[in-house]
């Protein structure tokens, strides 16, 4: 891995993310939030996971991401103008931060590194899908199917 | 017999149940119905005296257990002895005579059927009384007597008259009967059974009697106790003050109840526990037995004295009555149980004659009971008079053919033969000249002279009425039959002795001293009494002759000796007094008493109200208020929204990420 | 020079907490669904990171945990849009801090 490449990434996930969670403009909010997911799929790809990657940037930067833009879309009516921001969230957030960081490094075993792996295949992801993992695979087809009518029910319109 | 005795009282009660339940329109049923009742009472009484004829001293007895309660059992039975047989027959023979005279009599009346149903009902009472063998269903069939007479008294109950008298009768009665109660209980507590023939176990027996303890006082006081009962229920003096005020009564009432029948249970009931007088006797004599006798004598005294100066027709009868059962219970005390008992039965017939003969005069005159206001009703009135001196002569005693003379005759017999004093005997012999005086004046005034005031329009009785009066009459005369010294046969039959006929017996000594004593008191009479009723001299009309002769003696003897006067003056007076004083102990001290108790509650209740009031209440709800800040406290945490939940579980999930780093 | 697992772990745990920071502090709904993506996100690099310093050769663990987090991730997503615009058609705002039905 090149170092290099992940002092990048990491710089631009981390900012993509802080500007996502603090610009007060609601749209630029959701783009920042796509770029951050941009970074995470980069990583992915640093991590040897592409497939993973890819399953990445097409579902949430291309389904997710464009939801929550439309969704911004279909709320608007002078929110933009949330105004405050609340400092207990911002003081957990980092006591949860620190308390994270505090374990990491103090767990001595994550002090490791990569050790030489041969590439993952899509054809070995979709064998393990088939069979070890099949039905974790139809249940999250039964899950997702029960997401789509429960969205639909909860965004018609009812008839008058 | 025996086994069937029962039904003899049952008859009539049952018929008194089922008149009571008619309306009043039913006459005809409710004659019938009590006449009916009381023929078959009388055949079934003819039928148990027939049953006693078979041997001499007979006596059937019939027990029963009532109830039982611990290992105590009460018993109640019916005897049948020659005593209960003669008086059954005399009572449902009178009583059917005089139903039949109440038919005539009480025509008018009203309340007819009601008439005949208390009629009915005192009938199987009496009936009742004389064939209990228990000393306490004979005062349980007393006290339904009782109640009959008072009910009969008062029967025309809007006269406020008749309705005293009732009240009267009944309580001067109860007195007696507090003594006969008290007598009852100690002689059950002492012999442990109240059954007269129980095997020889009864406590007129001697397995009874000898539990009484060896001293004849126990039995003695046991005896006067009863006595008060009977000296209530058969007015002797002090106890007689309620008879005369019967007469208030109708006529046909005061001939059943006040002469032939509920009188005579006295008399009965002494005859009937004359073994608990005689235990302990000398010679026939006892101090219970004395007294009786001489209470019998003063009552005889007194009211044949009160007698003679009374002018209403049935009050001179009902003094009559008094004295007689004066005179009844002398011969009981004397020891002529036997003596007493016949006299009782010949009196239950002539008495009765002479009541229903005063009622039909009644009823001739209009309603007038004044004698002084009748006269010369021998030729208008000629089935009466004929009859009424029949009766006239057998109360007074004549002898030979009437048998009022046969049982007066062996009364004073008796009386002679006495070891303890011959004044009985002697005062008796005055009491017979008293009684025929009394008679031979009533006779005159009634019947004899000229018609005057109400009798002028008298007019006989109808035949309904005059049948009783023949058949009493020929009744009286032929019992005695059997009454004569000749042929002695009821005294035998009575006392349980075998009878010889023998004509000599008929001269004795005394048969002439009665007859010369009665005629002496007809004759006395005749000569005071012929000019009753027409003025003669200075007299005026209407002033009794002995009045005239001696007004102060004679206004003492009219106003009845004073005797009621004296009991309102002390004896009412007193449980007025008593009367006063407890309703003012219940309306102030006892109630005062009972309102204090529910005071104290009441204080008690509004204490506890006011500690759960103030105390539970206001405790209760500061609980809940503090329950309630408390939550609102803790609700404050739940402030809906999401983030402060999402908050709380970051934190949570940091604190046990840090547990578990540290941990490891 | 090559990244430890530790530095992954920690850039990780940067990127949730800065999806916990976003979900805690912003009063729009929708920052919210933003914070619990990226928290999500960051759950996944998480397992990957994993995954690659400590592979099973036969099974790769990591990259299907992270496969179906992705794919409940996005169901999640859906419905939670989905609740915001009903919850906006109803009472007319975006609000959370005027969404407390539940109060009390």
């Amino acid at each position: 891995m090149n170092g290099l490449a992940f002092i990048l990434i990491a710089i631009v996930t981390v900012a993509a993310a802080l500007a996502a969670a603090t610009l007060r403009s609601l749209m630029h909010a959701a783009l920042s939030f796509a770029v951050a997911l941009v970074g995470i799929a980069a990583f992915f790809f640093l991590l040897g996971a592409e497939f993973v990657g890819l399953a990445l940037v097409f579902i949430y930067i291309g389904a997710v991401a464009v939801l929550i833009v439309f969704t911004i879309l279909l709320t608007r009516r002078d929110v933009g103008k949330t105004r405050g921001f609340k400092w207990g969230g911002a003081i957990v957030a980092a006591a949860v931060f620190g308390g994270l960081i505090w374990s990491i490094l103090k767990t001595q075993s994550l002090a490791i590194v990569a050790p030489h792996m041969p590439g993952l295949t899509v054809k070995q992801i979709g064998a393990t899908l088939m069979t070890t993992y099949v039905w974790p695979l139809l249940c999250v087809g039964v899950l997702l199917t029960a997401a789509l009518i429960g969205a639909l029910i909860l965004v018609i319109e009812e008839k008058r | 017999m025996v086994d069937y005795l029962w039904m003899i009282p049952a008859v009539p009660l049952g018929a008194s149940l089922v008149i009571l339940s008619l309306s009043n329109a039913r006459r005809k049923s409710a004659t019938a119905l009590a006449v009916i009742g009381q023929v078959l009472a009388l055949a079934m009484s003819v039928l148990a005296f027939a049953a006693t004829l078979q041997v001499p001293g007979f006596r059937a007895v019939r027990n029963f257990t009532w109830f039982t309660f611990g290992e105590q059992t009460l018993r109640l039975g019916s005897v049948l002895d020659p005593l209960a047989a003669a008086m059954l027959v005399m009572i449902t023979l009178v009583g059917l005579w005089i139903f039949v005279f109440s038919v005539g009599y009480m025509a008018e009346d009203k309340n007819f059927t009601r008439f005949f149903a208390y009629l009915s009902f005192f009938s199987g009472a009496m009936l009742g009384l004389v064939i209990a063998n228990s000393l306490l269903l004979l005062f349980i069939f007393w006290e339904l007597v009782g109640l009959a007479s008072y009910l009969l008294i008062g029967f025309w109950i809007e006269r406020p008259g008749a309705a005293a008298a009732a009240k009267k009768a009944f309580i001067t009665t109860r007195i007696g009967d507090m003594g006969f109660f008290l007598g009852m209980l100690w002689l059950y507590g002492r012999s442990g059974t109240l059954l007269f023939y129980d095997g020889g176990n009864g406590c007129l027996e001697n397995g009874g009697l000898a539990m009484l303890g060896t001293s004849p006082a126990v039995a003695g006081f046991i005896a006067l106790l009863i006595f008060c009962g009977a000296a209530g229920k058969s007015g002797q003096f002090p106890l007689h003050v309620w008879l005369p005020d019967a007469m208030e009564g109708p006529t046909p009432v005061s001939a059943l109840i006040h002469a032939a029948t509920m009188v005579a249970a006295g008399v009965f009931l002494v005859a009937r526990v004359y073994p608990l007088f005689l235990l302990g006797a000398i010679n026939g004599v006892t101090s219970s037995l004395t007294v009786v006798v001489w209470i019998g004598v003063t009552t005889a005294l007194m009211a044949a004295l009160i007698a003679i100066a009374q002018e209403d027709i049935k009050r001179i009868l009902a003094y009559s009555t008094i004295s007689q059962l004066g005179l009844m219970m002398v011969s009981l005390g004397v020891g002529g149980v036997a003596a007493g008992i016949m006299h009782l039965l010949t009196h239950g017939f002539f008495k009765a004659l002479l009541f229903l003969g005063a009622g039909s005069v009644i009823h001739g005159c209009h309603g007038e009971q004044d004698i002084r206001k009748m006269g010369g009703l021998r030729g208008l009135m000629p089935v009466t008079f004929v009859t009424y001196a029949i009766g006239m002569m057998a109360l007074s005693g004549v002898p030979l053919f009437f048998s009022g003379g046969w049982t007066k005759e062996e009364i004073l017999h008796a009386t002679a033969h006495w070891p303890r004093s011959h004044a009985p005997y002697y005062l008796m012999l005055a009491g017979v000249v008293l009684t025929a005086l009394y008679m031979t004046r009533q006779i005159i005034y009634v019947f004899f002279g000229n018609p005057r005031a109400a009798a002028e329009r008298a007019h006989e009785s109808p035949r309904v009425m005059t049948m009783p009066l023949i058949v009493l009459a020929l009744c009286a005369i032929f019992l005695s039959v059997v009454l004569t010294p000749a042929w002695p046969w009821l005294h035998a039959y009575l006392t349980g002795e075998p009878v010889r006929f023998e004509i000599t017996r008929l001269l004795q000594p005394m048969l002439f001293i009665s007859l010369a004593v009665v005629g002496a008191g007809i004759g006395v009479g005749i000569w005071i009494y012929r000019k009753a009723g027409v003025p003669d001299r200075d007299r005026p009309a209407e002033i009794d002759p002995l009045e005239y002769a001696q007004p102060g003696l004679f206004r003492f003897l009219a106003n009845k000796m004073w005797i009621d006067e004296f009991y309102e003056g002390t004896v009412v007076a007193f449980s007025w007094i008593g009367a006063r004083f407890s309703d003012w102990m219940d309306r102030y001290f006892w109630d005062g008493l009972v309102r204090g108790f529910g005071a104290i509650g009441q204080l008690f209740g509004t204490f506890t109200a006011s500690v759960d009031e103030r105390g539970i209440n206001a405790g209760v709800d500061e609980t809940t208020a503090g329950t309630r800040g408390l939550g609102r406290v803790i609700s404050a945490a739940h402030s809906g929204q999401i983030q402060t939940y999402l908050g709380a579980i970051a934190i949570g999930m940091l604190a046990l990420l840090l547990l578990y780093a540290w941990l490891a | 020079m090559t990244p430890s697992l530790q530095v992954f772990l920690i850039v990780s745990a940067a990127v949730f907490s800065i999806g916990l920071l976003a979900a805690l502090s912003r009063r729009h709904a929708i920052f919210i669904l933003i914070g619990i993506e990226m928290m999500l996100a960051a759950a996944n690099l998480n397992f990957i990171a994993f995954w690659r310093f400590n592979p099973q050769p036969k099974q790769p663990i990591g990259v299907m945990i992270a496969l179906f987090a992705i794919a409940i991730a996005a169901a999640e997503a859906a419905v939670g849009l989905a609740l915001v615009i009903a919850v906006y058609r109803h009472y007319r705002t975006t609000n959370v801090d005027q969404l407390d039905q539940l109060k009390g």
